[in-house]
């Protein structure tokens, strides 16, 4: 059946206000970081990017922070939900609606609370050693784990989402029973059977953490430590072009490690 | 095909006892007191409506379910409190079992993996079972690329693959094409029978039940109504519902007479506990114990048949409305068409009697 016209032509203009959304503003910036006022082209903000203090520091902070907090976040969520799904289904609502209410707090009161936790642990002398040892792990300022955590819970609302609708698509109960039947361990039917077969949700989760990660300002921010976005922020003050050019930077960063990862979950899955 | 000389997978057979079971969830009572034991080597199939508790028996076997009450004994041995992953049982599943990210190979030899054989002794294990299922030429592929029959193929080679002490089964056919049905039903009673192994066949389809197993188990409301080879289930059934669950059965009125029973102008001997004299109950009797013959002043009226080779079904109206099922051998139905006029005669044999249905 031949479509009509203005079906297509309607098509056609979504599409295209929807490639316009996206790309004017991105070819405009990497336009302003490659041509100066006269229109001379020039790399410079480019190559000066990795010579600009700050810069190689702060985005291994973020990718690590990054890898960090989908590990912590999947090694928490997964067998929890699992054995929700398992042994017990009345909690699934009220799991559902905790994992949620990241979604609902403002960043603000999220800091907030954060902050006067810090500073209750920063004093806290009443614990003694372990307490600073504790809080200096959790304030580092190359690897902070406070900010880690607290990716892990904004991080919350997304991953269960992802992994909720792929362990929906699963006969859970049957293949964990079989696996057992067969005799295997817990971990053994985590590792061999459920998570190969939700690789593509965990893979949806890891990307969905990944991006909230390295693109998180708020909260990193406030809290006083300079991963990547805050970095581009400080740093562009002075130079408008280098710090677009690092926002161009930190696109393609997250772009290529949703691709990797993304190929490597294709790769398995098909192998 | 391969035989038991041949190959290696030969399990010694256990003897299987469950012992009082009771399990409830919240108000439902799945299991209320269940007892049951199977001999070494037998095939026992547990037959009973949706509900009964058939699954939950298999699956405090299995390891899978705790009971609330009750013991589970393998050779004597009471594992209780044994992990599933402990017990060294084969279980197949109604469906969906195979494991989708890996190959029919790596699906059978889970199990060996699982227990640390070497990757040759897996492959040449997982290999044989394949042929006794009949599929070796199917190692490679993935579940998705295999029909439900196949699947079903892999999973019943796959639970035997860890040489369990116990085969269980929980409506392993019931996901399948009535032909393959017939078909797998045969094979799983092959294998099991070349094994020797002891196993327990849940299924709610009667026809099934009787055609698998050594002894068949009828179970309603969480009990076992009776445990006996087919032929006895439905020639002497234990109880009425049994004997209603089991092929098809006519409700006559009654009137008990002492020890027996009148009914369509016959007295019967009635089998089991009698009620008392005098009380009204309705008599239980087959199809093929029910002779109708054509007579001009007969009370029954006939209101179809239905031919099924060497028996006809003829199905008619008695004066009290009752209506009554009779197997009549074809050549005698044939002069019994629609809207003939029929006396009703019944065996000369015993009865079961039960309390009558509201009408
Ligand atoms: N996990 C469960 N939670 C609540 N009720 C259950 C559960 N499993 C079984 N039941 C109930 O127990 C009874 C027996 O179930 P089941 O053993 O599955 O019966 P069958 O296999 O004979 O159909 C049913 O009434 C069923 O609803
Ligand atoms: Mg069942």
């Amino acid at each position: 059946m031949a479509q009509p016209v203005t079906a297509r032509l309607g098509r056609g203009a979504a599409w295209a206000a929807f490639a316009a959304y996206f790309l004017v503003p991105m070819g405009a910036s990497i336009y302003f970081t490659l041509f100066d006022r006269d229109n001379h082209f020039s790399a410079t903000p480019y190559t000066g990017l990795f010579q600009a203090s700050g810069f190689v520091p702060a985005l291994q902070m973020s990718v690590e922070m990054g890898v960090l907090t989908v590990v912590v976040l999947l090694a928490l969520l997964l067998p929890a939900m699992v054995t929700i799904q398992l042994s017990m289904p009345r909690l699934r609502p009220i799991v559902e609606t905790l994992c949620t209410m990241p979604l609902v707090i403002p960043p603000i009161a999220f800091v907030a609370g954060i902050i006067a936790l810090q500073t209750r642990l920063s004093d806290a002398d009443p614990y003694g050693p372990l307490s600073q040892l504790v809080n200096n792990q959790l304030m580092q300022t190359g690897l902070p784990l406070l900010l880690v955590f607290s990716y892990v819970v904004l991080a919350l609302p997304f991953a269960y989402r992802a992994l909720d609708a792929g362990l929906r698509l699963l006969p859970l109960r049957t293949l964990v029973d079989a696996a057992r039947g067969l005799g295997a361990s817990w971990p053994t039917v985590l590792l061999r059977v459920i998570m190969p077969n939700l690789r593509t949700a965990i893979l949806n989760a890891a990307i969905l953490t990944l991006a909230l990660v390295l693109g998180e300002f708020t909260l990193a921010t406030l809290l006083g430590f300079t991963p990547f976005p805050v970095w581009i922020v400080t740093s562009g003050g002075d130079h408008a072009q280098q710090s677009t050019a690092a926002s161009i930077v930190s696109l393609l960063v997250t772009w290529g490690g949703l691709l990797i990862l993304s190929v490597f979950g294709d790769r398995r899955r098909t192998a | 095909m391969p035989s038991v000389k041949e190959n290696t997978i030969v399990t010694t057979a256990a003897a299987v006892e469950l012992r009082g079971l009771r399990k409830s969830y919240g108000e439902v009572v799945a299991l209320a007191n269940l007892d049951l034991s199977i001999e070494p080597g037998e095939l026992i199939a547990l037959l009973g409506p949706s509900g009964c508790g058939k699954t939950t028996a298999l699956r405090t076997l299995a390891g899978f379910e705790t009971t609330d009450e009750g013991k589970v004994l393998v050779d004597g041995d009471d594992i209780t409190r044994l992990p599933a992953n402990k017990r060294d049982m084969g279980m197949v599943f109604q469906a969906y079992s195979l494991f989708p990210n890996m190959t029919v190979l790596d699906n059978v030899s889970f199990g060996l993996r699982i227990r640390k054989a070497n990757s040759a002794e897996r492959t040449r294990r997982a290999t044989e079972l394949l042929e006794l299922v009949g599929l070796p030429e199917h190692a490679a592929r993935f579940p998705h690329q295999l029909s439900g029959g196949q699947q079903q193929r892999i999973a019943l080679a796959r639970a035997l693959a860890i040489q369990p002490r116990v085969l269980l089964l929980d409506e392993p056919l019931s996901a399948l094409d009535a032909l393959v049905r017939v078909q797998l039903r045969d094979e799983i009673r092959r294998v099991q029978t070349e094994l020797g192994i002891t196993t327990l066949f849940v299924t709610h389809d009667q026809s099934e039940a009787l055609s698998i197993a050594d002894r068949v188990g009828v179970m309603y409301q969480g009990k076992l109504e009776q445990l006996a080879a087919p032929a006895e289930l439905y020639s002497r059934p234990a109880t009425a519902f049994v004997a209603e669950f089991v092929g098809t059965m006519n409700r006559l009125p009654g009137l008990m007479n002492g020890g027996t029973v009148t009914v369509a102008g016959r007295s019967l001997p009635v089998d089991g506990t009698a009620p008392a004299s005098g009380s009204e109950v309705d008599v239980l009797v087959r199809p093929e114990a029910i002779t109708l013959r054509p007579a001009e002043d007969g009370g029954g009226l006939i209101i179809a048949t239905t031919f099924l080779g060497s028996v006809t079904r003829v199905r008619a109206r008695l004066a009290d409305g009752i209506e009554v099922s009779a197997d009549l051998p074809s050549h005698q139905a044939s002069a019994l068409t629609a809207g003939t006029h029929v006396t009703l005669e019944l065996d000369e044999q015993p009865v079961l009697v039960a309390a009558p249905l509201p009408r």
